[in-house]
């Protein structure tokens, strides 16, 4: 889950991170009311969760209120790489001396968490790691033993920041740690992270990325969820807790598991043809699920057929066949349906299926005969 | 033989008194897993359909004498399942919960290298393992296989797994271990693990590995086969046609650098000499061919 900057600095204030003051608008007229109520100059931040902001015009300075009346004007509404603005944060400006980067993640390869930190901030970090890599000074984190102050001394020296910004970093990047731990983020990410001319560090950025599958210990990550500018097929999946993706093609295609969702995908494009979706109705998928995901597939006007593709482990042979009855009882489905049923209680499944079999529902026994199918009655439609 | 567990592993089930846990949990009885106990403190004394419920896992231990512990409880309440099970000094914790949060994972990972290193974790978020015709530890659905080898299976994908059976089952060809890793970000078991004991298995002559996009693992494996297996693999990486993931950031593309797609991964493997397939059906195929050739 990943958060808007205003939400992520939002995240970093509760664990004690100073971020710049400011607030949100949605109007025009509530930007100007925001930046006069906290004070020249003010940035304006458009709120999208996509990088290159500033290049696209995002993020404008403004001294006073006909400057941010003019700024949100243009802000408002702009279309920075698909993604619509419809929220502006306003803050304070800074006197930026230097910039850094911090950021904490997981490295899956390490199994232990990774800090990272750079004297070259602000810049893209992704270049400097290429270009530099000495200039990013990086520490593991054993999750079990945490990250000491003594650590994090050594590590902030290591990084050769400003020594008037040593105390700060140290101080900011114990409690960063603890907003990535104790908050349950995948990622926590200050780029910049400034030092002003009084010799304070804070957050002039924040990106943040939550595991969604700790929200059960989260019950204020509800207020976060609503903004979020997706694709309407991927809402409507979301809402149904379906893992659902958008592609261009006219296969759609349903799976229980990811890997056999993304291989679907795959073969119906070695086949020559092109899959429409990727979509996983995940473990122990019921007669309800796979309605849902037949729901969801039939509102893609570019799907021409659909490919359920089913291995049952955890998901039942007679849940899948039951669900593709009820849903057809439910939903007027506008394309035929291959389907290859294989695995736990997959006799089961096929006899249900069996009765109901017609032009419109196909049972082929492997992968590679129900993919070759539902792609050559994509292409006959 | 085999890797992991065989027909003398004895099994209890932490969650057997859930509706899942109860439905496996039967399931691998009948396969012939000797599902030996459950857990549940609120159930202690009463039975599923005669299998035994204790108050914890050192007290199932204690009773049974079970080795295995297969973990099947909700994602809030893994993390203590797991450390119970590891503390109780069960040698293998098969985790078949998913939606664990990563924190949780990489807490406990790093736990039981630490203080218990007798404990091998399986999963999370993995469908188990089998050992074809002895023992059958969580989802896998067991009668797609045939057993007597000679290959073993490692897949991170749980219905790539059961796939990856299917093709063998119907080129005839058996299987000694299949291992479901799970795909979480921080598996308690991983490719090389599994790599490194289906090579010093000696009924294990070949190996399928199924893997998928995003993360290191694949490459990592395909490293490891190189300078350490003289057993023919075969590969397949799913998600050639899936669109580039969402990024985590900026810190994500620097850990993984330009690995983690399905195209890096095959050019890894294939470099370490593996037989690359491009859809699991072919992935059979190069794996019979291989046995022919054994």
């Amino acid at each position: 889950m990943d958060l808007f900057e205003y939400q992520g600095k939002q995240f970093f204030a509760r664990f004690g991170i100073p971020v710049s003051p400011g607030d949100t608008a949605d109007a025009v007229d509530d930007a100007v009311a925001v930046a006069d109520r906290i004070g020249y100059p003010v940035v304006v931040k458009a709120q999208v969760q996509v990088g290159g902001r500033g290049k696209a015009g995002g993020i404008q300075l403004a001294d006073t209120s006909d400057e941010v009346r003019a700024h949100a004007e243009s802000i408002l509404g702009m279309d920075i790489k698909g993604h619509v603005v419809r929220r502006l944060w306003i803050e304070r400006a800074s006197d930026i001396e230097a910039e850094y980067y911090a950021s904490f993640t997981l490295d899956r390869s390490a199994k232990r968490h990774l800090g990272m930190l750079s004297a070259k901030g602000g810049v893209d970090i992704e270049q400097v790691a290429e270009e530099d890599p000495a200039a990013i000074a990086r520490i593991h984190i054993d999750p079990v033993a945490g990250l000491s102050e003594e650590q994090t001394r050594a590590w902030v020296a290591e990084a050769g920041l400003d020594e008037r910004a040593t105390d700060g970093a140290v101080d900011i990047l114990q409690k960063l740690y603890r907003a990535y731990t104790e908050g349950d983020a995948d990622l926590v990410e200050i780029n910049p992270l400034i030092l002003t001319p009084e010799g304070k560090l804070h957050a002039l950025d924040a990106k943040v990325t939550l595991d969604g599958n700790a929200s059960f210990r989260h019950p204020e990550w509800d207020e976060l969820e609503g903004l979020e500018s997706i694709d309407e097929r991927e809402r409507l999946a979301h809402e149904k807790g379906l893992q659902y993706v958008g592609l261009d093609g006219t296969v759609g295609v349903i799976a229980n598991g990811a890997g056999l969702a993304m291989s679907t995908c795959d073969v119906v494009n070695q086949v020559g043809g092109q899959p429409a979706n990727f979509l996983d109705i995940g473990g122990g998928a019921s007669a309800e699920v796979m309605a849902n995901a037949l729901e969801v597939i039939n509102t893609d006007d570019k799907v021409k057929a659909i490919f359920i593709n089913i291995f049952g482990g955890i998901t039942k042979g007679e849940d899948v066949a039951n669900g593709i009855v009820t849903a057809l009882g439910r939903v007027e489905l506008r394309s035929p349906i291959v389907i290859r049923l294989d695995g736990t209680n997959a006799e089961e499944g096929r006899a249900i299926l069996a009765a109901h079999e017609s032009d419109t529902l196909i049972s082929k026994p492997t992968m590679l005969e129900a993919a070759r199918a539902a792609v050559e009655l994509a292409k006959g439609a | 033989m085999s890797i992991f567990v065989n027909r003398d592993t004895k099994v209890i089930v932490q969650g057997i008194t859930g509706s899942q846990g109860r439905f496996y949990a039967l399931r691998n009885r009948d396969y012939g897993t000797q599902v030996v106990g459950g857990t549940n403190p609120k159930k202690a004394g009463t039975d599923v359909e005669g299998i035994p419920v204790f108050a914890s896992v050192a007290e199932a231990r204690a009773e049974t004498g079970a080795t295995a512990s297969m973990v099947i409880v909700p994602a809030p309440f893994a993390k203590d399942a797991v450390m119970e099970a590891a503390e109780a000094g069960m040698e293998l914790i098969v985790v078949l919960t998913e939606g664990i949060p990563a924190h949780d994972e990489a807490w406990f990972y790093n736990k039981l290298a630490q203080d218990h290193p007798g404990s091998r974790v399986l999963g999370p978020n993995c469908p188990g393992i089998l050992t074809a015709g002895e023992c059958n530890i969580g989802f896998i659905p067991a009668e797609v296989a045939t057993a007597g080898g000679p290959v073993g299976i490692v897949s991170r994908s749980g219905t790539l797994t059961y796939q990856a059976l299917n093709e063998l089952t119907e080129k005839g060809i058996g299987v000694t271990t299949c291992v479901g890793i799970g795909g979480d970000p921080v598996p308690g078991t991983s490719f090389i693990d599994c790599l490194e004991a289906f090579q010093a298995d000696p009924d294990t002559k070949a190996v399928i590995m199924f893997g998928e996009i995003g993360g290191t693992a694949e490459e990592e494996a395909a490293a490891f086969i190189a300078g350490n297996m003289d057993k023919p693999v075969a590969a397949y990486v799913a998600g050639v046609t899936a669109p580039p993931g969402k990024k985590m950031g900026h810190a994500g593309a620097i850990v993984s650098g330009g690995k983690g797609t399905a195209q890096a991964k095959m050019d890894a493997l294939r470099e370490a000499g593996v037989l690359v397939a491009q859809n699991p059906t072919e992935a059979g195929e190069l794996m019979a061919e291989a046995v022919k050739n054994l």
